[in-house]
């Protein structure tokens, strides 16, 4: 067996990891909702007449630590979620050793660094106390990006074209990828507040009927953000606290993604003989730095800031997705690295 | 103090009654009203502002964030379509063969510019409409800003209990002393010489002593520096595009040329480049190297030699290579592509040299099998002229009887493969052709009796005759050639320059706190008993989690025992947040 298979066989080993912590999440997830539910159904009639809601209520009581929490299954999940994270690692050094240069040179290294990051970036954010919900949507989305990595993406570890020999691999490379990562930990944050910001706000698309497709609305009415089923909801951290654990996020990957449009323009340059020239690549990561740019400037416009940026975010982020996978595999330009 | 705000700008920082000497949050909201009336409220004024009003009204819309949100939106959607359609200044001819395969849609989409996108005219009605925003929003910003940071920090406001952070204790020590001591703590250098909070102490009368002080004037600094910065990249990569030429030459071993817009097989320049000031040097190539994986065929490296020789200076040897640009006469000189350039002899049916040398193939494929066209036009005595198209295959392998094809990019067994035509070549009309084209109006192919075109297979080295008696064929050598482009570009530096210094503001106007403390120290309420009541509240901009444990911080420095009454700032001050400040 030689170095970079070792480096394969490291990252099925990560994704299985990562596949058990996802399980374990979501079994915590379910726990919580599951004592939530029952929680609500005791504490309605008990303070229908106190002056505070339940919703306020249960805010202040996310600040402990919940009781009810399944430990078993987060320690489970935290420490496969740990191990998957150093397995990945041990995986991607193995495939630069293998390759005999820095591992981000084709869509089944770009994937598996991205995944890297966003994993590690989640295991930083939740060192004190873990949201299983974030877990969950940032573990399946690196399950997913793993698998069709190794069973898609994956071309054999080797040197790279002249195009490519340049130290900026590192740094452009490096850091869009990095930037990545964190936009999917902040993705996440921000679809957890939406959630949570509908529940506070006893908002929900669901509950009044629809001037059209009714039915559809019935068939998902259960799905409520304000019904029994998003009950776990009131023991995350409220709206505010999710829009500036997102923001941070997603202020570090602006900045990190500014430094990739800079560091390509230079490279460019080098490489190129321009530093700006409308390629596909570039549009996609310049849609994307607008549409995130876009977001800083609605947190401070008034009437939309909250929720309504939030929306920025999902954008923002469907646009990094798009330009990493439709740009890399469907569109030809100067940036056609994939190795497909 | 001005109190410019762009229309829409949600901000409680600015907001906070500590600005002014109001503290009635009642008196806050009506003031931010008068200075920030809402969208609904405006229309009804519309009627009685005349021209000069619609104006303003017009210019405080544009300058305003809802519309600086809009066209941010507009300009990401309009990027679109140029990743979708084929654009003219990539690659016109993948426009023209779209135009082809569309013949209803393609020309409205070519009027409307979707082939032309980030030169079309709403493209930049966006990007000009966004930048006028810009200028008309931060410009008065500054000026805001410059105020701010000569004038004062805000007064302390009277009560504290509406700030996100608080503390407070009693001390045995007179106020002045005490406030004085927080003023030493709150002015301890950040860098040397540099205070982390600007001061202002105030005696507030009855005793009472306070000092109000305020950081992070970096953040907003850091803010109007990325915006200026992206006036200033997008002044420069315009006067870029007047003041740069680019230049493209395909240089065939052996053989060089000189830096004049005549020796270029394509020369672009901006509006305000004039020619005649082009660095005469000159550039011959005299080798070039390539190395290729030898299980994947995938390219390793390619250098080209070359010789550079100065106006005025001695030839020097030189290499070009991807990523590494040679610089040449205030130019870049990039390698760009490859090839081979078959040096083919014709001599005609009369025995003399009817046309060939070196001419570039174009490779077709990664194992470098290569297209070409040959043309001998100086055939003597009336004969036909003769063009010849085909292929090389650089280490050629025979896989059936008619059939070869090449294995490998380097030259290791070259062979061409040749179909024969003749007739006029077309050259003497004076409309330039393309030298990778034969025109074959007025040409006929010569074929075999079963009326197949004859197809000619020669070695390196050999020499072979041409079919219907035309002449012979002499493939002499396999030279090769590069493509390079010229580019030179003034404005390059300060294109770097204000895209690093857009860099440092966001990173700045993201990353510094920016935060306003407040201590105030006056006499116990019981009076005689000696004590002095220390109250702290501090606000900061956005949300900060390093702010209560700043003003702790700034606290425990001082001589306190804790509040003696059962405040409920105790659960405040002890929230689990670390030193950590804003990542």
């Amino acid at each position: 067996m030689n170095t970079g298979d070792l480096s394969t066989l490291l990252v099925w080993a990560a994704a299985t990891s990562f596949t058990i912590a996802l399980i374990a999440y979501t079994v915590d997830m379910a726990r919580i909702a599951e004592q939530a539910q029952k929680r609500t159904r005791a504490a309605v009639p008990a303070m229908a007449g106190a002056s505070s809601g339940p919703v306020s209520a249960a805010a202040g009581s996310a600040d402990e630590a919940a009781p009810d929490r399944s430990h078993r299954a987060e320690g489970i999940a935290r420490s496969t979620h740990l191990l998957g994270v150093a397995l990945l690692f041990g995986g991607i050094v193995l495939r630069g050793i293998a390759a005999g240069r820095w591992p981000t040179a084709n869509m089944y290294e770009f994937t598996l660094v991205g995944v890297f990051m966003a994993t590690l970036v989640l295991a930083i954010v939740q060192r004190r106390r873990a949201i299983p919900f974030i877990s969950v949507v940032v573990l399946g989305l690196a399950v997913l990006f793993l698998a069709t990595a190794l069973l898609k993406f994956y071309v054999q570890a080797e040197a790279v074209q002249p195009a490519l020999q340049s130290y900026w691999l590192v740094l452009h490379v490096g850091v869009a990828i990095s930037a990545t990562g964190i936009f999917t930990v902040a993705f996440a944050a921000a679809v957890l507040q939406v959630l949570r910001d509908g529940r506070e706000n006893d908002h929900s698309h669901l509950v009044a009927p629809w001037s059209r497709g009714d039915g559809m609305r019935r068939a998902l009415s259960g799905w409520a953000v304000t019904g029994p089923r998003f009950a776990w909801l009131e023991q995350v951290p409220d709206a505010r606290r999710l829009e500036a654990m997102s923001f941070r996020l997603n202020a570090v990957g602006f900045v990190l993604w500014t430094f990739t449009l800079i560091a390509g323009a230079i490279w460019a340059e080098h490489a190129w003989g321009r530093y700006w020239g409308w390629d596909p690549k570039e549009i996609g990561t310049f849609v994307a730095w607008v549409v995130y740019a876009a977001y800083l400037h609605a947190r401070t416009t008034r009437g939309w800031s909250g929720r309504r940026a939030a929306y920025f975010v999902f954008v923002g982020y469907a646009c990094v997705l798009a330009n990493f996978t439709v740009i890399n595999l469907f569109v030809t330009g100067k940036h056609s690295y994939s190795g497909l | 103090m001005a109190r410019y705000r762009p229309e829409g700008l949600e901000d409680t920082f600015a907001d906070n009654p500590a600005d002014t000497t109001t503290t009635v949050p009642a008196a806050d909201d009506a003031s931010r009203t008068s200075h920030a009336p809402d969208e609904q409220e405006r229309p009804v004024a519309v009627p009685t502002i005349g021209f000069v009003g619609w104006l303003r009204w017009m210019w405080r819309q544009l300058t305003s964030m809802r519309v600086a949100l809009l066209l941010l939106m507009l300009l990401a959607v309009a990027a679109v379509p140029g990743a979708m359609f084929p654009q003219r200044a990539q690659d016109e001819a993948k426009v023209a063969t779209y135009l082809l395969d569309h013949p209803t849609s393609g020309p409205w989409l070519d009027r409307l510019g979707f082939f032309d996108v980030y030169a079309s005219v709403w493209f930049s009605a966006i990007y000009i409409l966004l930048f006028v925003s810009l200028v008309g929003c931060i410009l008065p910003r500054t000026k805001v800003h410059f105020s701010a940071m000569r004038g004062r920090p805000p007064r302390t406001p009277r009560r504290f209990t509406r700030f996100p952070a608080q503390g407070g204790g009693s001390s045995a020590d007179d106020p002045e002393a005490l406030v004085r001591a927080a003023e030493k703590v709150l002015r301890r250098p950040w860098l040397p010489l540099w205070p982390r909070y600007r001061t202002d102490v105030r005696d507030e009368g009855g005793g009472a002593w306070s000092v109000s002080a305020e950081r992070g004037y970096l953040r907003e600094t850091g803010n109007l520096l990325f915006h200026l910065a992206l006036v200033g990249l997008l002044v420069s990569v315009a006067t870029g595009q007047l003041l740069h030429y680019r230049a493209q030459a395909i240089v065939i071993q052996g053989e060089g040329f000189a830096n004049a817009k005549v020796a270029y097989d394509t020369f672009e320049q901006g509006t305000a480049f004039d020619p005649s000031s082009l660095d005469p040097f000159t550039l011959q190539l005299d080798d070039f190297e390539s190395s290729f994986d030898p299980t994947t065929l995938n390219p390793r490296d390619f250098t080209a030699h070359v010789t550079l020789t100065e106006p005025g200076g001695e030839p020097a040897k030189k290499t070009i290579k991807v990523n590494h640009p040679l610089d040449a006469g205030g130019a870049k000189v990039y390698l760009t592509g490859n090839g081979y350039a078959p040096d083919v002899e014709i001599k005609d049916a009369a025995g003399n040299d009817a046309g060939g040398g070196p001419t570039p193939f174009i490779p077709q494929n990664n194992v470098y099998t290569s297209r070409g066209v040959i043309k001998a036009p100086d055939v003597t005595g009336g004969q036909d002229q003769i063009g010849i198209v085909g292929y090389l295959l650089p280490t050629a392998q025979q896989v059936d009887d008619t059939t070869w094809q090449s294995i490998y990019p380097q030259p290791g067994n070259p062979m061409l493969v040749l179909t024969v035509w003749h007739g006029d070549l077309g050259l003497d009309t004076g409309v330039p052709q393309n030298v990778y084209e034969l025109d074959e109006s007025k040409m006929t192919q010569s074929v075999d009796e079963d009326g197949k075109p004859v197809t000619l297979y020669v070695k390196m080295g050999e020499t072979v005759d041409l079919p219907d008696g035309l002449g012979t064929l002499t493939f002499k050598a396999l030279p090769r050639y590069v493509a390079l482009d010229l580019r030179h570009d003034p404005a390059l530096l300060y294109v770097l320059v204000f895209a690093l210094l857009a860099f440092v503001g966001l990173a700045t106007s993201l990353f510094a706190p920016r935060r306003r403390i407040w201590v105030r120290a006056a006499p116990g309420r019981e009076a005689g008993d000696g004590r002095t009541v220390v109250t702290a509240a501090g606000l900061a901009r956005g949300d900060d989690v390093g702010l209560q444990p700043e003003l702790d911080r700034i606290l425990a420095a001082l001589p306190l025992e804790p509040p003696a009454e059962p405040a409920a700032d105790t659960s405040t001050t002890s929230t689990p947040t670390s030193t950590q400040e804003t990542p």
